[in-house]
């Protein structure tokens, strides 16, 4: 190894569009997914923003962290506003007010509080319309904003402030996750695709291409949140590649319904390595851990049969 | 603006209080929420810039040398660097006072 400029971590963009002394807690990996989609995306592109922690740490007054065009928005309408904006873009551009050469990526993002239960009839909407815009959701499992609720994303049996563990209750959460790629995907939309933090070319990848497809888009982003998950804080980038290599949570792509496994492991861990570090899970027993690694494998094996169904069609 | 935001007066502000700037969250100094602190043994450093890519801070910078230095202004102390880093040429030490 003679030419060390060859690593691919040097060839990513340089500059950056989300300011530094933004105030996510220590270890955010919502905070490095967003910096990393801002980077592939770079500086033609609007931003309609739901309420949650990424505009509240972003954007505390008197100071705003981003170098693009920002709109805040309701819990609920993220999807809708970006909606409205690439309508008006493509208003403009008709009316000759606007280049017509220039490519706007129209962004709209939102926690899993936002997508999955507040933001889901704005969201299914904006699918369902066919806008030309890219919907990404930061997924930390819980409405970690606001002191750890749970919400429809957060998975079974983790612990949090409206579902805690206890002697009258062992287990905390009691349902399982929504499986809101599969919600998104049933639209019929050209892409939709889950990314993680930890893996970040295959984020960028997939951000880019997403941008390129006309229609919209759909990102699901698994972001671990020290926080919420009652870790410690270094851990956030390994606990997300432990998420993909325990088949918690698979990096997939689905392109106009033909599914394609993005990230493939050869072997896989066992779930407990990814329950382990978070103290969210410290209350299972064995039995319960045993649940949760018979739900992983089956919701994993379901999804390889999709895939292998998608690649029988296209051979 | 030029002042610091917290000597500021109301009648200083924008009209709306609409911020104006871009990016100014970047004078912000978040770096005293910080415990450790990350320093790196250099002739250790292979130059691969993991570390830069998954600062969530976006606190790590290329150095003239093609290694990659800290800006500590900003730098919140997490850690994911020296988890991160390959060679294990980033260690967390503890900030004196």
């Amino acid at each position: 190894m003679e030419n060390f400029n060859v690593f691919a971590a040097k060839l990513t963009p340089q500059q950056e569009f989300l300011a530094g002394g933004h105030r996510a807690c220590q270890g955010c990996a919502e905070l490095l997914a967003v910096r990393l989609v801002a980077k592939t995306l770079g500086h033609d592109y609007v931003i309609a923003n739901a309420t949650g922690c990424l505009e509240i740490v972003t954007s505390s007054f008197p100071h705003s962290a981003w170098k693009v065009p920002w709109i805040h928005v309701a819990f609920e309408n993220a999807a809708a506003v970006a909606s409205g904006v690439e309508a008006g873009i493509r208003v403009l551009q008709r009316k000759g007010r606007y280049p017509v050469q220039r490519k706007v990526t129209v962004v709209a993002q939102a926690g899993d509080g936002g997508t999955v239960d507040i933001g889901l009839q704005a969201l299914s909407g904006a699918l369902e319309r066919g806008h030309d815009m890219v919907y990404i959701c930061y997924d930390n499992e819980a409405y970690m904003n606001t002191g750890i609720q749970r919400s429809s994303s957060t998975p079974y049996g983790a612990t949090t402030t409206t579902s805690p563990a206890g002697k009258a209750d062992p287990l905390g959460q009691h349902t399982m996750k929504k499986n809101i790629v599969e919600i998104a995907a049933a639209h019929n939309i050209p892409y939709v695709a889950t990314a993680s933090p930890s893996y970040p070319f295959d984020l960028m990848d997939k951000v880019k291409k997403a941008a390129a497809t006309p229609g919209p888009a759909y990102i699901h982003c698994l972001v671990p949140c020290p926080t919420g998950w009652r870790m410690a804080p270094n851990l956030a980038v390994s606990i997300g590649r432990i998420a993909v290599e325990s088949k918690v949570f698979p990096l997939y792509e689905i392109e106009n319904g033909d599914y394609r496994m993005t990230v493939t492991h050869k072997k896989h861990r066992p779930v407990v390595d990814y329950l382990k570090p978070q103290g969210r899970f410290r209350h299972l027993n064995e039995a319960q851990i045993a649940r949760i690694q018979e739900q992983v494998d089956k919701s994993y094996e379901r999804l390889q049969k999709k895939v292998k169904m998608s690649q029988n069609e296209l051979d | 603006m030029g002042k610091n935001f917290d000597e500021m007066a109301w009648h200083e502000y924008e009209l709306g209080f609409m911020v104006t700037r871009p990016g100014c969250a970047a004078e912000y100094r978040t770096g005293d929420w910080r415990s450790q602190r990350p320093e790196t043994d250099k002739s250790k450093c292979i130059k691969c810039g993991v570390c830069y890519l998954v600062c969530p801070e976006g606190a790590i910078g290329l150095a003239a040398d093609g290694t990659y230095d800290f800006d500590l202004e900003h730098c919140k102390g997490c850690g994911i660097c020296a988890t991160e880093c390959w060679t294990g040429c980033i260690r967390m030490i503890e900030e004196d006072e």
